[in-house]
């Protein structure tokens, strides 16, 4: 095979992996800050998807277009999930947590089996075969759409929790819950807010992933796994470290699936967090728990 | 020895215990077809709840990959059998040992590096997700092809070969249950039990007080991962066909353990208890809706994760330690 071929497949890779960063990021932040791990994580992004195809299907909207609109959809479900229930849990033991959120992924993955059925479904917009062309690189249209987006909705929440007085509170939730109760904040709705944006960022991600790969209700389950992969190889918690575990994870599935069988490129996935597990358990990028 | 299980126990609870085992004992002669089998899944997974909550319930870690162990021994008797005519029960021998295997290879890699928590919860999912797709691409057990067993139409029950009827499948997984119910009671009462619960309770305070924690959590993943390959064993032998995709998969090993935490967490009674809930409700439904004309895939699933919601809003502990109160079957401390 010609050098380019891997070279262009590597592009993919990275391109497609921006994107996993964005959703694993959304899981980070809740984690971050909440501290329950989101299993309904893959579920909640699915769900995202298939509301960016309805639209497509119905009105010809561009999922780009649609990618604020859905993502404040998304926002308002996990605020409302996270002040309706899970800030009751939050005291609770993990195993708890663990069964409340697999319970509303059950839900939410049936719900959409019964609305729209078994089949994949996927979007087909006007751009969806155009490319670029760099010397002798090809680069797809859709991917790169994406990724930029992707970089665009990072950089605006990484602005947001650097700049911004209730970003600076939220972090204030994170570091410490007993010190931010006592200085007056409203940590209840923090929580929600930070479910809410976590949210957000997984519902964007997922108005983007309908751009480079099909849906099916069942799928939810592969993407949570995926999301948890990314952000512990990453760093749970770190911002930056989710979107170079996304790098990371997508590149080497790409190249996996080029120099193996794709159908056994998340074995590779997988193999990448069982040794950041055992040599840096915090992730490339993560501190060490104190 | 035999006195120390029964110690504490009130006598209500005894009575009630006998009770129910007669009542298991008899239950395949007057159970239909259907009712048996929904008998044989009951207690498949009460006795895989018990193994689980050996882990989880009795020394405090979170494993969601339990399927590696049933789809290992799953795979490494019923194999063994196809393709070599080994009986079940010597295939034991060796599936036994690997999936134990397995789980000291997690519970090395974790506890080495002081991996925990979710974190270990995940490395425990990443294992079997690893082990699925591996299998998946396994050419010498057929890979996502399938494994299947010899089937055809028995006049008796062979027990050695463990081919037959399903009522032998009943009281071999009621044999079982009740085996796990006894050796968890035996080892909560002993020093390895009591070490685990400070494990479970205070990690720091248990190292403080001399607990090599290391060694004791070892001892949970081993005890654990042993015991859930037997279910593997009668899971393949019961069902005559193996596919990756379905033993090892992440579902599968949430199934696992929905009917301790249903039941109650680090209760002897909850995984059992937890399992007929979860069970006869999922059976309930299907009658319900089958009855009702509703033919829509996911229907029952949706009213399964609302049962399930409302189960651990109401009731975070478990049903049995609150059933447990109701019935006045508190156990006095010695």
């Amino acid at each position: 095979m010609p050098f380019s071929i891997y070279l262009n497949v590597a592009v993919g890779g990275v391109l497609t992996g921006l994107v996993y960063g964005l959703m694993a990021l959304g899981l980070s932040v809740i984690f971050g800050v909440v501290r329950v791990v989101n299993f309904a994580h893959g579920e909640m992004m699915t769900v995202a998807m298939y509301i960016a195809i309805t639209l497509f299907a119905a009105f010809q909207l561009d999922p780009l277009v649609m990618l604020v609109p859905i993502a404040a959809v998304l926002f308002v479900f996990g605020y409302a999930l996270q002040k309706g229930l899970i800030n009751a849990f939050i005291t609770r033991p993990e195993h708890t947590q663990f069964l409340l959120l697999v319970a509303i992924a059950t839900i939410l993955v049936n719900v959409l089996l019964i609305v729209f059925g078994p089949d994949a479904r996927s979007v087909q917009v006007s751009y969806a075969f155009d490319s670029f062309e760099i010397g002798p690189l090809i680069v797809d249209a859709t991917k790169l759409y994406a990724a930029l987006a992707a970089v665009a909705v990072t950089a605006l929440l990484f602005a947001f929790f650097q700049y911004t007085a209730l970003g600076t509170a939220i972090r204030a939730c994170a570091d410490n819950y007993t010190g931010a109760l006592v200085v007056g904040l409203d940590v209840k709705h923090l929580y929600a807010l930070t479910f809410g944006l976590g949210a957000a960022c997984v519902g964007a991600a997922g108005v983007m992933l309908v751009l480079i790969a099909d849906v099916t209700p069942a799928i939810g389950p592969a993407y949570t796994l995926l999301a948890f992969v990314i952000v512990i190889t990453g760093g749970l918690g770190s911002m930056p470290g989710a979107l170079l575990g996304g790098v990371l994870i997508g590149l080497t599935e790409a190249m996996a699936g080029l120099l193996f069988t794709p159908s056994a490129k998340s074995m590779f996935a997988f193999a990448i967090l069982v040794l950041v597990l055992l040599f840096r358990p915090q992730g490339i990028l993560g501190k060490r728990p104190a | 020895m035999i006195a120390r299980l029964f110690e504490g126990l009130p006598p209500r609870a005894l009575i009630l215990l006998a009770v129910l085992f007669a009542a298991a004992l008899a239950a395949p002669l007057i159970a239909s077809d259907y009712l048996l089998t929904v008998l044989i899944l009951i207690f498949y997974f009460a006795y895989l709840g018990q193994a689980w909550n050996i882990m989880m319930g009795f020394a405090g870690q979170l494993s969601l990959g339990h399927a590696l162990y049933v789809g290992l021994g799953a795979y490494v008797t019923a194999s063994l059998f196809v393709f070599f005519g080994v009986a079940p029960w010597i295939g034991l021998l060796a599936a036994v040992p690997i999936a134990g295997l397995a789980g000291a290879f997690i519970g090395f890699l974790a506890f080495r590096f002081r991996v925990g928590g979710v974190y270990f919860a995940i490395l425990t999912i990443a294992v079997a997700e690893f082990a699925r797709l591996g299998f998946d691409h396994l050419s010498w057990t057929n890979g996502s092809a399938g494994l299947f067993l010899p089937v055809k139409q028995y006049a008796s029950n062979d027990l050695w070969t463990l081919r037959g009827h399903p009522v032998m499948f009943y009281y071999l997984l009621l044999a079982a249950s009740i085996f796990a119910l006894v050796v968890c009671r035996a080892l909560l009462k002993s020093r390895i039990g009591y070490f685990w619960l400070a494990i479970r309770e205070d990690e720091q305070a248990a190292r403080a007080a001399g607990i090599d924690t290391f060694h004791y959590k070892m001892l949970a993943v081993v005890i654990s991962a042993a015991m859930t390959s037997f279910a593997g064993v009668l899971y393949a032998f019961y069902y005559n066909n193996l596919f990756p995709e379905q033993v090892f998969h992440i579902s599968r090993s949430i199934e696992i353990i929905l009917a301790p935490i249903v039941g109650g967490v680090g209760t002897l009674f909850g995984p059992i208890l937890g399992a007929f809930i979860l069970t006869g409700l999922a059976e309930t439904l299907t009658t319900a809706l089958a009855a009702a004309g509703i033919d829509m895939p996911g229907a029952k699933q949706v009213f399964y994760g609302v049962c399930l919601l409302l189960v651990i809003v109401a009731l975070p502990d478990g049903v049995w330690p609150w059933l447990k109160a109701r019935l006045g079957l508190k156990e006095t401390q010695p």
